[in-house]
């Protein structure tokens, strides 16, 4: 479970977040939408410790994030904005690099990283370099290293990203399997399909702050737009930056 | 989850960041090359063909004959034979001996005077004009030759006269100086491989640079950074295990080149000019002691200034100029000989120099000199890596767009 209580982050002068608050639980996939720009990014890096909010609380499982990040990083798996590979190494020696860092020992390791690698449909690229790889190759490996640790709560950030329809269902449908699992997803998005398709839980950033905190229902309901679509346009007060 | 056997894995961080890097890099052609053939082999290899180059130049030059335009050559047939004797052939005269200098026609121009028979036959002293350009080095060895055969046969021909006269050539000599060179076969030498202390730092510079580059700017610019950090590892621990890394290929480098200066200095021909060149075991051991700290040095001050740099392109341009600064003492040195202090060994790149130029000397490096030079190093390397550690802190390292 992660728990945000009034974060805010500025650089310099700029408001990047101003007084985010959520809960994500677990067995649920909360998303966080917003326009580009809204803060999500940033209150995410803050999530998992990359940078130290100016003011607020992070819980992850109880554990909070300034007293001790490290434990923090351990009960999170992480696919952040840069998702980089090393391009030199394989798929298989991506994750085991993660993994050790993880501090998985070799036995569990080598059972974890083939799980994933069928659940992720990668068996045919594991033992390839990773240069030249497809965005939906790229992703894969990623987020097969973000979670060879078996972590209880999952982040993503715009995890279709520069996904073709394929991949992007492929990726829906892992992302339903680690809910299932009983897992803390919670991932970022700007668009409202996939958000409304996904999600338990939304959560609406606009201008660094948190907008709306519903279920889809009830934030039809709410604004008592008939499609979700408007609501969003209603509650953002604006369509800038959205993608249906 | 078993959380203990977690944590002692988690400890062997630094061991997974060395072996991952050195696995990546020595997948790299490109630092391949330059940790294990360019950066290790170009130094000896310029080495070998500059000293081959000049001593071959010094050897000619005393050995074969001489060619000299002589201005007036008929006015002292016996001076002229004397030079003949002494190896130089002498050329017609020419127009205007002093432009010929200047502009590089003739090295040397003898020049006698008309008077020559007339004073010689009364016994007066007369002036032989020999015109060079001292600011060409390359002519000092002709010169000297000829001054030398014009000095000589003067002084035998007063030494003649005055043995006609009934008296002791010793008379007008009183005092004869007696040249003792103090230098050693070895400290002769040294003029020459001035800069050698130079090339064993920069083969360390350019074996670990690409590793350096790619340690901040090169993970940033390619995205990677970020996820790693999102794992549950202490940055200076990240940190550490790629410096190692670094100075794994910079030292590896240095001992090629150790290896290769040993080989190369058995073909240089240094015995011909009555010097002893020492690069075995006993040198390279000691140079590998006296540049170790500095492999940590260069390692953390390559990666705190590619640190710095926004995109790789940029970390590159940051650490080429870097690669001067070594340079400075070194050509300091060579061009303004200070008489060596014991606290320089303290200054790091200054102490290695004076103690590569010792061990070249033929003199030993004594414990204290080590010592200082070891221990000045690292000081200034441990201070330099808390200084990166810190950076390595900073929210802004980590985030690539």
């Amino acid at each position: 479970m992660i728990e945000v209580k009034d974060l805010h982050k500025a650089f310099g002068t700029v408001k990047a977040v101003d007084g985010v608050g959520f809960t994500a639980r677990d067995g649920e996939i909360t998303g966080l939408l917003g326009p580009n720009g809204a803060g999500k990014t940033t209150t995410l890096r803050m999530l998992y410790t990359l940078m130290k909010p100016d003011r607020g609380q992070i819980l992850v499982d109880g554990i909070d994030a300034a007293a001790d990040p490290l434990a923090v990083r351990r009960q999170l798996g992480v696919l952040p904005d840069a998702r980089g590979l090393y391009k030199r190494l394989s798929v298989r020696e991506n994750i085991d690099y993660f993994a050790r860092l993880q501090g998985l020992p070799e036995d569990e390791l080598a059972t974890r990283r083939e799980a994933l690698i069928k659940a992720l449909e990668m068996e045919e690229i594991a033992d390839r370099r990773t240069e030249g790889f497809s965005q939906g190759q790229r992703v894969k490996t990623a987020i097969a290293r973000a979670l060879i640790h078996d972590p209880r709560n999952v982040i993503l950030d715009e995890p279709t990203n520069g996904l073709d329809v394929m991949a992007t269902r492929a990726l829906r449908q892992f992302m339903q399997k680690l809910k299932a699992e009983g897992r803390c997803v919670l991932f970022s998005s700007h668009i409202m399909q996939e958000v409304a398709a996904l999600c338990d839980r939304i959560v609406v950033i606009a201008h660094g702050r948190v907008v709306a905190d519903e279920s889809p229902q009830a934030l039809r309901e709410q604004t008592g737009a008939a499609n979700l679509e408007d609501a969003f346009v209603k509650i953002i007060g604006s369509e800038e930056g959205l993608a249906a | 989850m078993n959380t203990v056997a977690y944590k002692a894995r988690r400890a062997n961080a630094f061991l997974t960041v060395f072996l991952k890097e050195v696995r990546e890099n020595l997948r790299d052609r490109r630092t391949l090359i330059s940790a294990l053939l360019t950066g290790p082999l170009l130094g000896p290899l310029i080495f070998v063909m500059l000293v081959k180059a000049s001593l071959n130049r010094e050897l000619e030059k005393a050995e074969q004959p001489l060619k000299v335009p002589v201005i007036g050559a008929e006015y002292a047939p016996n001076l002229v034979g004397a030079l003949k004797a002494g190896g130089v052939v002498p050329q017609p005269g020419i127009g205007n001996p002093e432009q010929a200098v200047r502009k590089q026609d003739a090295d040397v121009v003898v020049r006698i005077s008309p008077d020559y028979p007339a004073a010689w036959r009364k016994g007066e002293p007369v002036q032989v004009e020999v015109l060079f350009d001292s600011s060409r080095s390359d002519t000092n060895t002709p010169v000297e030759r000829v001054s030398k055969l014009v000095e000589g046969y003067a002084r035998q021909q007063g030494a003649m006269r005055l043995v006609a006269r009934g008296l002791s050539p010793g008379t007008a000599w009183p005092i004869a100086v007696a040249r003792r060179d103090q230098a050693t076969a070895q400290a002769r030498g040294v003029l020459m491989f001035g800069m050698l202390p130079y090339f064993f730092i920069i083969t360390m510079f350019m074996g670990g640079m690409y590793l350096a580059i790619d340690l901040t700017a090169g993970e940033r610019e390619r995205q990677s950074l970020e996820p790693l950090f999102a794992n549950p590892v202490a940055r200076w621990k990240i940190l550490t295990g790629k410096l190692a890394a670094i100075c794994a290929f910079s030292g590896v480098s240095l001992v090629i080149s150790l290896v290769a200066f040993a080989l190369v200095g058995r073909l240089v021909p240094t015995e011909k000019l009555g010097m002893e060149l020492d690069l075995g075991v006993h040198f390279g051991s000691h140079v590998f002691l006296l540049m170790l700290p500095l492999l940590l040095l260069l390692a953390v001050l390559q990666s705190l200034v590619a640190a710095f740099a926004k995109s790789y392109r940029e970390a590159q341009t940051y650490v080429s100029l870097l690669m001067f600064v070594p340079a400075l003492p070194s050509l300091l040195l060579t061009f303004m000989p200070i008489k060596p202090q014991s606290w320089m060994y303290a200054v790091p790149v200054l102490g290695q120099h004076l103690g590569v130029m010792r061990l070249l000397r033929g003199d030993a490096v004594d414990m204290q000199q080590l010592a200082t030079c070891v221990l000045g190093t690292l000081a200034a390397a441990l201070l330099l890596l808390l200084v990166t550690m810190q950076l390595y802190r900073s929210e802004r390292l980590a985030i690539s767009s």
